[in-house]
């Protein structure tokens, strides 16, 4: 199957390894992966800040690139981050007549990577090995809009070395929010805090999530504190072969 | 806009920006917030996991108060026509000021010197209680949070709750000030000191004040739901009663209230039904019932009436004030009610607040919240509270100096910023090579910042980052610069190349 990757404009920048990690596990799943260079943001933070004169353009011009590709033989879209698949949703509202309707296909055609794997795919198994005890986080777009949170569970409980466990606070917001982090920066390294108290004591390796925008803000936090728990992407982990010797690639 | 003079009393949300540190300073407060709504969301879970169609029954409270909505002119005459003839006397408050005025009146008119209160947060919006002292009227409030938060003299900071934010040490000092003697230690006891005192007003009260769960219009009655017996006092004992409520409180019919009774306990305590349910549907009619002689209605509207004119605005009155998404949200967690500065806080006063006061006296309030959508994935009634939020900081981007709605001058700086900041940001994000080009810029000034952290005084919104967090490491160059990159969008050919 051919299917166009979307790389959200963090991970392409600042989590290159997750960006690499998709592809690998893509095509070990057997698909034909399409990037478009073209790309560069879902239009997301303008438009959760409330800017649609900033949102409208780069989130037009990200639809257009899509469903271009959607029309050139791509039967889906995979996209490493609920948050930024959520986006496609709403450029449904935000833009107007032609590329509205593209939003719409581009959205029906857009999987979060776990929930591509699972409900598309059907792979629960994509043949990984991560050594280690983690917990997974909720990205809260992919949760509540998307509805994701069986399909990254069953993705980790089939990779070889991996323990999973449960965290008590697994669906609350890590305090990322777009601008929210910067703006009110307090609230958000306090909501943070709530989430690492639990991780850390659940003697933990690892918080794996399927956002990079989670990732930064836990891991950040975490380095500050100086905790010994490690954020991880799940693209990571599932691209990862390495049993043996206790870490990922 | 040139609305009447909606307001909330005691409003002062546009000092958000000053209150949060404020608030989060206060360890004993989050601890407090952090335990309590723990409680609740936790006994709200094993509430709701007892009731094997929830979804319907979700559905059906959303669908009658949307109802009510749809012909809300209708079935607020209704009520009028049908509460009269049961001889209780409806008054049409269009604002604040109006409502005050009604109940002045009748406490001037009956001679009222003291009045019994039961918890109303509609009360709280009008500012009753300073109205009435003005007029020599002595409010006492009659629900035990609310009576601590009278005696401190403050403001709820629970829609639910009032003292949530006070612990039983305080409470039991508070007590030992006001009342001029050793105070006991544990809940019961403080308690029980509390009864006895609110005992003798309630004997001594000429006017008693409630607000109101629902109205019915089919029967003219109105529904109160509690749970410390306060609520059935206040409406029996005192010769006269007035409920004030916000027009959004009716129903049509009667058998609408039990689906409605049985989802606001559950979101909102955690109880199957709380204690007591008291429906009123008239005076006493001879001079041997029980009950007050008078019973007076004010439909309030205070701004809500435009909230109609849109089908997302208008959903935010369908709210029925159980406070479920003040326990979920993680923002209401760190900050709790008083630093939002408004009577409604949380997600709920974040979205109510601005609408119905006015973008220009709440513009912070919607960004206080990081879109989670927690408060959606609880709200019995559906309301999309993250869409309100998106709908009202574009209201609130899109506003500038010379619009009348306006903002306050903390929103008008961020705006400004922002626009500044997403201008570039647009400009960049339209091109791969200047994308690029901001990706290298960012990821430099990351590094540079990670060598020497105090650079991060120096780049906006890394300042804000770099408050308690470290930045990731930035990689040497982007994934799409990379080999796998190249691998894949140059094998299909000219057209997906660069």
């Amino acid at each position: 199957m051919q299917v166009a990757l979307f790389i959200t404009c963090l991970m392409d920048q600042f989590r290159t390894s997750a960006a690499e990690a998709t592809v690998e596990v893509l095509e070990r799943c057997g698909c034909d992966v399409v990037f478009d260079p073209r790309q560069t943001c879902c239009g997301q933070p303008a438009f959760n800040a409330g800017q649609h004169d900033a949102a409208i353009p780069v989130c037009r011009s990200a639809i257009r690139i899509l469903d271009e590709q959607l029309q050139d033989g791509c039967e889906a879209i995979v996209v490493p981050s609920g948050s930024c698949a959520a986006m496609f949703r709403h450029a449904i509202g935000l833009l107007d007549g032609a590329d509205a309707e593209a939003a719409s296909r581009v959205a029906k055609a857009s999987y979060e990577l776990s929930a591509f794997l699972v409900n598309r795919l059907d792979r629960i198994d994509v043949d990984a090995g991560w050594t280690g005890r983690v917990a997974w986080h909720d990205a809260c777009h992919g949760l509540r809009e998307l509805g994701i949170a069986s399909e990254p569970r069953r993705l980790l409980q089939a990779v070889r070395g991996l323990e999973l466990v449960e965290s008590a606070t697994c669906d609350r917001c890590c305090g990322f929010g777009g601008t929210f982090s910067v703006n009110l920066p307090g609230i958000s390294v306090g909501m943070a805090d709530d989430k690492i108290d639990e991780l850390e004591s659940l003697g933990i390796d690892a918080v794996v999530s399927g956002d990079t925008s989670c990732l930064m803000q836990l891991e950040g936090r975490l380095a500050a504190r100086g905790s010994t728990v490690r954020g991880v992407h799940l693209a990571e982990i599932l691209a990862s072969r390495d049993h043996a010797s206790g870490s990922e690639s | 806009m040139s609305e009447p003079a909606a307001s909330i009393h005691h409003l002062h949300a546009d000092r958000f920006a000053e209150l949060v540190p404020r608030a989060l300073a206060n360890v004993e407060l989050r601890g407090a917030l952090a335990n309590a709504t723990d409680t609740i969301r936790n006994r709200r879970a094993t509430a709701l996991a007892g009731v094997d169609d929830l979804q319907a029954l979700r559905g059906r409270a959303k669908a009658i108060k949307s109802e009510a909505l749809e012909h809300l002119d209708e079935h607020l005459e209704r009520f009028e026509k049908t509460a009269e003839a049961n001889g209780i006397k409806v008054h049409w408050a269009s604002d604040a000021e109006a409502a005050r005025a009604v109940v002045l009146d009748i406490a001037a008119r009956t001679g009222a010197r003291i009045a019994v209160k039961a918890k109303s947060m509609v009360s709280e919006e009008i500012g009753l209680n300073d109205a009435l002292i003005d007029a020599g009227v002595v409010p006492v409030e009659t629900d035990l949070g609310e009576w601590i938060v009278q005696l401190a003299e403050e403001t709820p900071s629970h829609i639910l709750v009032p003292a949530i934010h006070k612990r039983r040490r305080e409470i039991r000092d508070l007590f030992a000030r006001v009342l001029g003697r050793p105070m006991p230690d544990d809940a019961p006891g403080l308690t029980a000191i509390a009864r006895n005192e609110l005992r003798t007003h309630f004997a001594t009260a000429d006017l008693g004040i409630s607000g109101a769960n629902f109205l019915v219009a089919e029967t003219g009655s109105f529904l109160l739901i509690e749970n410390e017996g306060n609520i059935r006092l206040t409406t029996s004992l005192p010769k006269v009663h007035v409920a004030i409520a916000g027009i959004e409180k009716i129903v049509p019919r009667l058998e609408d209230l039990a689906p409605l009774v049985r989802i606001i306990a559950r979101n909102g305590t955690g109880q199957p039904i709380s204690c007591y349910q008291t429906l009123v549907s008239g005076p006493k009619t001879s001079p041997d019932d029980d009950g007050p002689e008078e019973i007076h209605v004010v439909l309030l509207d205070n701004g809500r009436s435009r909230l109609l004119a849109d089908e997302l605005t208008a959903e935010t009155l369908r709210c029925i004030r159980c406070s479920a998404c003040l326990n979920v949200c993680p923002v209401y967690r760190q900050i709790g009610g008083h630093a939002y500065g408004s009577v409604y806080p949380g997600p709920i006063g974040a979205i109510l607040t601005p609408q119905i006061a006015g973008l220009h006296a709440a513009s912070q309030l919607p960004d206080a919240s990081s879109l989670c959508g927690a408060c959606r994935e609880v709200c019995p009634v559906d309301i999309d509270i993250p869409g309100v939020l998106l709908h009202l900081r574009h209201q609130a981007a899109a506003s500038d100096e010379d619009d009348a709605a306006g903002v306050d001058p903390v929103t008008e700086t961020k705006n400004r910023a922002a626009r500044r900041g997403f201008g570039l940001w647009r400009w960049a994000m339209a091109s791969p090579a200047r994308y690029a080009m901001l990706g290298r810029i960012g990821r430099i000034s990351v590094r540079a910042i990670r060598r020497v952290p105090r650079l991060s005084r120096f780049i906006g919104p890394l300042r804000g980052w770099c408050d308690g967090r470290e930045l990731p490491p930035a990689p040497d160059r982007s994934f799409r610069d990379g080999s796998t990159a190249r691998r894949i969008s140059a094998r299909n050919g000219g057209r997906r190349g660069e």
